[in-house]
């Protein structure tokens, strides 16, 4: 089993919620991975990558994979970052001969963290405790590129107190879509309006997911609507740290 | 024609067009999924479709050679057509060589695809629309909003003041049954009448020369094989090798666009009225319609000619079950066409429909023969990119954030001062009004961003 691992910790998760990335670094250590937290990485460049950007989004995949392939595998508490270092980096560098060897190194020792305490680790949180009802929203980019699905669902399962609820279109897009919620807010809105009705209806606690992009879509809608369902990224609850404030909530 | 956003904006306004879309999308997701289901290993099906088509686009030329000769020797006569404008061309010289003063019609996307409607017209010659959808929206005088339903933008209620206002004998009730007794009534005497039947075709079969259309409704039959010459107009890459190649083909068109295991009507034409027969047209024409497929083959777009129309990738798309088709603006709406429209048109006048997805991978997932629908997509994004059509804003700002995100010292710099930045517009862990991206938050909050970055703290202290 791979140990030293290097945490890639998302370009969201380092500017609005950073206590996810402590939450995967705990989960981690405690599943017996020693955590580096590399630092040249920045963004992966997803979001030149999907407006089509391809020079910017090669170059930030360049230094993404500098500053990660020296580690036995990489960490990311993301689907969809994930996916782009795994599905996309070799297709960027699909006919460079010097690059696409180095992305295919670095996309196949590159995990979600779920999926990599899950599967890799064999790990499960113990003595954790949340008295709550919960429902999961899968975010689009793991659950399809990736295959995260079952994953989250087996490390929350064995946390003490913690009940779920099935969430109608649980696979259905939120309408967040990196820069397209931005692009098309209306859209955005219409789609993300649903999935905080769905949401709602469940009567649950807690909505939990795997990307803190959906999950910041989803909270502000069920927020503007006056829901009290709160919104936490899965692993948060996983390292035991459901406790602390969920999004939207301040310390 | 406004554009993409008002299109769309004017859409989301519409509360009886956003029921009539869930109606039918959520009613197909539904029966597809049970099918699916009941299908055995239907994932190996999906490959073998892709592969099936795959080898036809790329020997197409072979096939279509194949097929131009078993349809002239079963009597056809066949004509190819580049352009939109010839193939439209070809078939109003062949109605009025035939002295044709009406033509029934069955619905045909590339019929919509290449303006014949809008010819036929022009020409002066009367069309009857024998699909009941086309039927309605002829009425309405309006577009196709589905390559399936054309008129599922339409309520039931909506149809029947329709046929109230514009039947001969109407019907009393507003029950299905006799709204489509009512259509029947109305359309049958004008299919009987027509001098020319004109079908699209759901698979052209190699080794026979035969075109296969598929119907729920019995119309196409009943539109092509009365009048005296039936024309075929289809595209190139629409061809099979075989029947059997067909039959799978048909398994997995049904399935993925309404959940039944075949449609009602299935039915293969080789040829007009033999010796013997008793009925049939006299003359069969089948115009081979290229429109751009050649160019899309060879631009990269070869996976886009697999598509066998079935619409599940729109009936499963967040955005087009929100807008519905008219916002897409061409004739094929949802992720395929959001796909074939800059293709089939100009990227510039469309390049909102690449954007307008949110990349999650449901149309792929459903797509029966595989098309890689995102990443064709963003082929158009980057193209669009390139070619300078982005907006001067997108490309500026995107281009900071990659210049700071290259210099990782400068980016940490960067990120503490926009946390800090974003801080001040929040109260109580939420902010309601972002500079730049008002959009955002005209109708949802943004959560407030912790005090410090997550590489601030953790540098400092290695630990929360």
């Amino acid at each position: 089993m791979t140990k030293n691992v290097a945490l890639f910790v998302t370009c969201l998760v380092d500017m609005m919620r950073p206590r996810i990335g402590f939450a995967a670094i705990r989960a981690l250590e405690a599943a017996g991975c020693a955590v580096v937290v590399p630092e040249g990485q920045t963004c992966c460049g997803q979001p030149a990558l999907n407006s089509g950007d391809r020079d910017h989004a090669a170059a930030l995949a360049k230094q993404t994979i500098a500053a990660l392939e020296p580690y036995e595998a990489v960490v990311i508490p993301s689907g969809s970052c994930a996916g782009t270092i795994r599905c996309h980096y070799p297709e960027i560098f699909a006919h460079d001969s010097v690059w696409l060897p180095r992305a295919q190194a670095v996309a196949a020792k590159t995990w979600e963290v779920m999926a990599y305490l899950d599967q890799i680790c064999g790990w499960k949180p113990q003595g954790v405790s949340v008295d709550a009802r919960a429902t999961y929203h899968d975010s689009c980019s793991g659950l399809r590129e990736l295959g995260i699905k079952a994953q989250p669902r087996r490390l929350l399962r064995t946390i003490d107190g913690l009940t779920f609820a099935p969430l109608a279109g649980e696979e259905t897009c939120c309408g967040f879509g990196g820069t397209f919620c931005v692009k098309y807010p209306a859209i955005s809105n219409a789609i993300v309006g649903e999935k905080a009705d769905a949401i709602d209806a469940t009567g649950v606690d807690l909505l939990l997911a795997g990307d803190l992009g959906c999950l910041m879509n989803i909270a502000g809608k069920l927020h503007r609507k006056g829901s009290k369902v709160r919104a936490y990224h899965a692993i948060e609850l996983i390292a035991g740290m459901g406790d602390g404030p969920a999004i939207g909530e301040e310390a | 024609m406004s554009g993409f956003k008002e299109r769309a904006d004017a859409a989301l306004a519409d509360p009886i067009l956003k029921i009539a879309v869930e109606r039918t999308t959520g009613t197909a997701e539904t029966k597809r999924m049970i099918a699916i289901d009941a299908f055995p290993d239907f994932e190996a099906a999906r490959t073998r479709a892709a592969a099936i088509k795959d080898h036809v686009i790329a020997h197409l030329g072979a096939y279509l050679e194949q097929f131009e000769a078993n349809a002239i020797a079963a009597g056809a006569k066949v004509h190819w057509a580049e352009t939109a404008d010839e193939a439209c061309k070809i078939v109003i010289d062949i109605c009025k060589a035939a002295g044709a003063g009406s033509v029934a019609r069955s619905k045909s996307m590339l019929g919509e695809e290449i303006g014949l409607p809008h010819a036929l017209a022009e020409a002066g010659i009367d069309r009857v629309e024998t699909d009941l959808a086309e039927h309605i929206i002829q009425l309405a005088d309006e577009r196709p909003s589905h390559i399936i339903w054309p008129a599922m933008h339409k309520t039931r209620e909506q149809v029947s003041a329709l046929f109230k206002a514009r039947h001969r004998s109407p019907h009393e009730e507003e029950t299905i049954a006799a709204m489509a007794e009512s259509a029947r009534r109305e359309l049958r005497t004008q299919m009987l009448g027509a001098d020319v039947g004109i079908s699209g075709a759901n698979f052209l079969i190699a080794d026979s020369g035969a075109v296969c259309t598929v119907t729920n409704e019995g119309n196409a039959e009943l539109s092509l094989v009365p009048p005296r010459v039936h024309i075929v107009t289809a595209g190139i890459e629409k061809i099979v090798p075989s029947t059997p190649h067909a039959i799978h083909m048909l398994r997995m068109l049904a399935r993925s666009a309404t959940g039944a295991a075949l449609t009602q009507y299935t039915t293969f034409y080789t040829g007009p009225k033999r010796a013997g027969d008793r009925d049939g047209p006299d003359a069969m024409h089948i115009v081979l319609v290229d429109n751009g497929r050649t160019k899309m083959r060879e631009e990269g777009l070869a996976e886009m000619l697999r598509c066998i129309r079935c619409g599940a990738c729109m009936n499963h798309c967040v955005v087009f079950r929100q807008i519905g088709g008219h916002a897409y603006g061409g004739t094929y709406p949802g992720p395929m066409g959001a796909v074939l429209t800059p293709a089939l048109d100009a990227l510039a006048p469309n390049r909102d429909l690449a954007h307008a997805c949110t990349l999650n991978g449901k149309c792929q997932e459903v797509c029966p023969v595989r098309i890689p629908l995102p990443t064709l997509l963003k082929g158009w994004r980057e193209k669009s990119w390139r070619e300078g059509l982005e907006p001067a804003s997108i490309r500026a700002g995107l281009g900071l954030w990659a210049w700071v995100a290259m210099r990782p010292r400068l980016y940490r710099l960067g990120t503490g001062i926009a946390v800090r930045a974003l801080r001040l517009l929040g109260t109580k862990g939420w902010i309601a009004k972002l500079p730049l991206a008002g959009g955002w938050t005209r109708d949802r909050d943004m959560p407030k961003p912790a005090a410090r970055t997550f590489m601030a703290q953790y540098q400092k202290e290695r630990r929360p």
